[in-house]
């Protein structure tokens, strides 16, 4: 026996939709992450451009695989190279700072040691090769 | 003498295409919201504090270097003297290109080092060491 169909309307409740629609939109916006890329900025010089310097007016800073800083002969504390950088270019304003590290010292004394010179406003850094 | 207002202005904002409006705000944060395309080696980054933003995300390509000495781009492995290949082809499609070094803080200089050599020989000479800003 066929039971009779009492079920007329076939409609979906459309009210409620902007509601959803803007859950959706909040739930994108928050978790929408523009992490933005930071860092120290370096420009490599160029291939085979290599310059002569006049040697004084070059300082080398050593960084030897203990974390210990070299400043043109003179052992510096890391925090305490930036201070003495800003002297340093006071006295001589082309100041080029050549930035020697050793084989097996970590590349956060070397990251300090960059960020302490970017804090000395020293523009001309040199970074020498290694071996 | 007052003057009778003949017909009665709908004064309700239309809600009907209200959805329409919101799906369409949706896609389009749908469309411009981009997931992490490489997911990189574990690391931890160093601490800086003159750091600089980069400019423009799609300039910008990374090396991504472990404590363990690994050298990945785009989440293939190189040895470092692979890193010039990968990097000149790069380098010629995008002359505006920014290379970001993710290296662990625990990293060798030596490693580093070899990848600045690789980098000058590929001609990518912009160089960011990503790192974290320092607090103190």
């Amino acid at each position: 026996m066929k039971g009779k169909r009492r079920f007329k309307g076939g409609d979906i409740p459309t009210s409620s939709m902007a509601d959803i629609a803007f859950l959706l939109l909040i739930f994108f916006l928050v978790t929408t992450t523009i992490d933005m890329d930071k860092g120290l900025g370096m420009v490599l010089p160029a291939e085979g451009e290599e310059i002569e310097i006049n040697k004084k007016n070059i300082l080398n800073c050593l960084i030897n695989s203990t974390g210990n800083v070299l400043l043109g002969g003179e052992g510096v504390e890391i925090r305490n190279l930036s201070k003495t950088v800003r002297q340093k270019l006071v006295e001589n304003d082309k100041l080029v700072i050549s930035v020697k590290a050793h084989k097996a010292s970590s590349y956060r004394d070397y990251i300090a040691v960059i960020d302490q010179l970017k804090r000395a406003n020293a523009t001309r850094i040199s970074i020498a090769e290694s071996n | 003498m007052k003057v009778k207002r003949k017909t009665q202005i709908d004064s309700e904002i239309p809600t009907a295409s209200m959805p329409d409006i919101i799906f369409m705000l949706l896609i389009f944060f749908m469309v411009t919201t981009v997931l992490r395309e490489y997911s990189g080696l574990p690391i931890s980054l160093p601490k800086a504090k003159r750091i600089e933003k980069l400019k423009s995300k799609r300039h910008t390509s990374h090396i991504w270097v472990s404590k363990e000495g690994l050298i990945s781009i785009e989440d293939k492995l190189y040895a470092s003297d692979g890193v010039r290949h990968a990097m000149y082809e790069k380098r010629v499609a995008d002359p505006q290109l920014v290379i970001s070094l993710k290296a662990d803080e625990r990293a060798k200089m030596g490693l580093v080092s070899d990848i600045h050599t690789e980098l000058r020989k590929a001609d990518a000479l912009k160089l960011n060491y990503s790192s974290k800003t320092a607090v103190d």
